[in-house]
């Protein structure tokens, strides 16, 4: 589903940031995404959503080299891979449930044909009675599960989350984990970036370790 | 724990559909508040009101130009020159009587010498005793039928046939009339392009500022997949929207404008100059072409600021890649 070949990137003139980084990602699986911070975690999950280009290497998604996407044929990928970020990136002049519906709402779809499902998944992450509430005054902890929710909302087939626990309880964390597993039990491919060894060590998962912009894996 | 993905599709009933209650779907997804809209409607309804305004006076002066052309092309004018030794009041009738005979022509009217003092009468002042003066005659011809009036005939005839006549077909003046309102005409449409292409860069710069300020909405539009087309399309509607709020304020200014300069200059009846200003542009009221034209200006101006936010919206998507 997803193929990296001696992918590098740099910034400008700078050094590599990434570095041959050669791993697949099956799809219907389930791997974390670890290391220390500033190693790269965030920049290879831009790779994967095609939010930035890698300087050399081969990146295939979808079974398409994305050296080889047109900008019109990007927006058909990006419907496929729910990203949650670690900075939210909710809009705030929409509600919780205008943030969660947006995905439906691009793809132009009738508010009917989503309504309860929008609103079942604000209930399912503990923000049925937040819907009507603006990101601003949501707590830290809110935003990250409307962001989850906006990510998971369209059932994508591969999703992508940075630090989706970060600023959750532990008891959140465990059941929002559990959310992510059953969506992977569906059929969605999960990719977690965290620094959580506790979240971590709930799953037997594959693990990718970055570190000074070099990938390890463990599975 | 329930888990809602992923649920059996189901039709939503009315009552199903909105669990939420009060629900909905009403806020735009790029926010008024971040475009610099006031500002917009302000300047697009300044350029709107000088185009409207433009089209307005070039519409009066237009219908003005068209009336002295056809007022003046409906007479020729036979002029007669005093000569020693001729009876000018019978070369005058003579000639009166020549074109009464003419195919098109209406009338002949000789104008009388009181008729000539008078006309004189604000270059030479009153009680001037024309006879000592070589001042011509002249016979006012009028055409019916202009078709089977033949001007180069007539002149034929009466240089023919009346001793120091001439025919003046006032093609000269015509011609000045007709440059003159093709002049205006033009600067006018020039003018008026001028202020729309200042409205459209308007727009563009606008529309980049409009962007600028909602990058953030824009990126997170284009992980959840939205194509270039539904992202301009947001910008657009709001663009829309401004370009018909200052087109109609723009417009309506416009029209009251002339409506105020046509009641002022009603009002000023009978005051010196008034006459020569009625005789230069008529009742200067406007055509009702030129309301037509003032409202089409309205909607051509919003939908040239929707499609010119679109097109900016689209081009600067293409050069983030």
């Amino acid at each position: 589903m997803i193929r990296f070949e001696n992918v590098g990137l740099r910034y400008g003139t700078g050094p590599e940031v990434l570095s041959d980084l050669t791993f697949s990602i099956a799809p219907h699986s389930f791997q974390f995404l670890t290391g220390p911070s500033g190693a790269g975690k965030t920049t290879l999950i831009r790779l994967l959503f095609l939010n930035l280009k890698p300087t050399r290497g081969l990146i295939s998604i979808f079974g398409k080299d994305t050296a080889l996407l047109k900008r019109a044929d990007m927006p058909a990928l990006r419907r496929r891979i729910g990203v949650v970020f670690q900075d939210f990136r909710l809009l705030d002049h929409l509600t919780t449930y205008e943030n969660v519906a947006l995905p439906y709402r691009v793809l132009g779809k009738d508010e009917a044909s989503y309504r309860a499902d929008v609103v079942d998944l604000l209930d399912w992450v503990g923000l049925g009675d937040r819907k009507h509430v603006y990101p601003p005054v949501l707590s830290g902890g809110e935003k990250q599960r409307a962001a989850i929710a906006r990510a998971l909302i369209t059932k994508p087939e591969f999703l992508l989350a940075d630090e989706p626990t970060g600023n959750v309880d532990p008891p959140l964390a465990r059941r929002l984990l559990r959310l992510f597993l059953e969506l992977n039990r569906l059929g969605t491919a999960v990719l977690i970036a965290t620094h959580d060894i506790g979240l971590m060590d709930q799953l037997d998962a594959r693990r990718m370790v970055i570190e000074n912009g070099h990938l390890e894996i463990y599975e | 724990m329930k888990t809602p993905i992923p649920r059996p599709k189901r039709r939503a009933t009315a009552s199903k559909a909105r669990p939420g209650g009060d629900t909905t779907l009403a806020s735009p997804i790029v926010p008024p508040q971040a475009i610099a809209g006031r500002t917009l409607v302000l300047v697009i309804a300044i350029m709107t009101f000088l185009a409207g305004f433009t089209i307005a006076v070039v519409s009066v002066i237009d219908r003005a130009a068209d009336a002295w052309a056809s007022d003046i092309g409906r007479e020729v004018t036979i002029e007669i020159r005093p000569l020693d030794g001729v009876a000018i009041d019978a070369e005058v009738e003579k000639a009166v009587a020549l074109a009464q005979e003419f195919p098109g022509v209406g009338g002949a009217r000789a104008i009388t010498e009181a008729e000539t003092q008078r006309l004189l009468e604000p270059w030479l002042g009153p009680d001037t005793d024309l006879s000592a003066l070589p001042v011509p005659r002249l016979v006012i011809v009028s055409i019916d039928d202009a078709a089977s009036f033949g001007v180069k005939a007539l002149s034929d005839a009466v240089g023919r046939d009346i001793r120091g006549g001439s025919v003046d077909d006032h093609a000269l003046w015509v011609d000045r009339l007709s440059a003159m309102a093709s002049s205006m005409v033009f600067a006018g449409v020039g003018l008026m392009s001028l202020m729309l292409v200042a409205l459209i860069l308007s727009v563009v710069f606008a529309t980049r500022a409009a962007m600028a300020g909602n990058r953030d909405v824009i990126e997170v539009l284009h992980f959840c997949g939205a194509e270039d087309r539904f992202i301009a399309g947001q910008f657009q509607r709001r663009f829309l929207l401004f370009g018909i709020e200052g087109g109609a304020i723009g417009g309506a200014l416009a029209l009251l404008a002339m409506g105020i300069a046509a009641w002022a200059i009603g009002g000023s009846a009978g005051r010196p100059g008034a006459d020569q200003i009625e005789a230069m542009f008529g009742r200067f009221e406007l055509p009702g072409t030129a309301y037509a034209l003032v409202l089409s200006l309205v909607v051509a101006v919003a939908l040239l600021t929707a499609l010119t936010s679109r097109l900016a919206v689209r081009r600067s998507l293409s050069a983030l890649d």
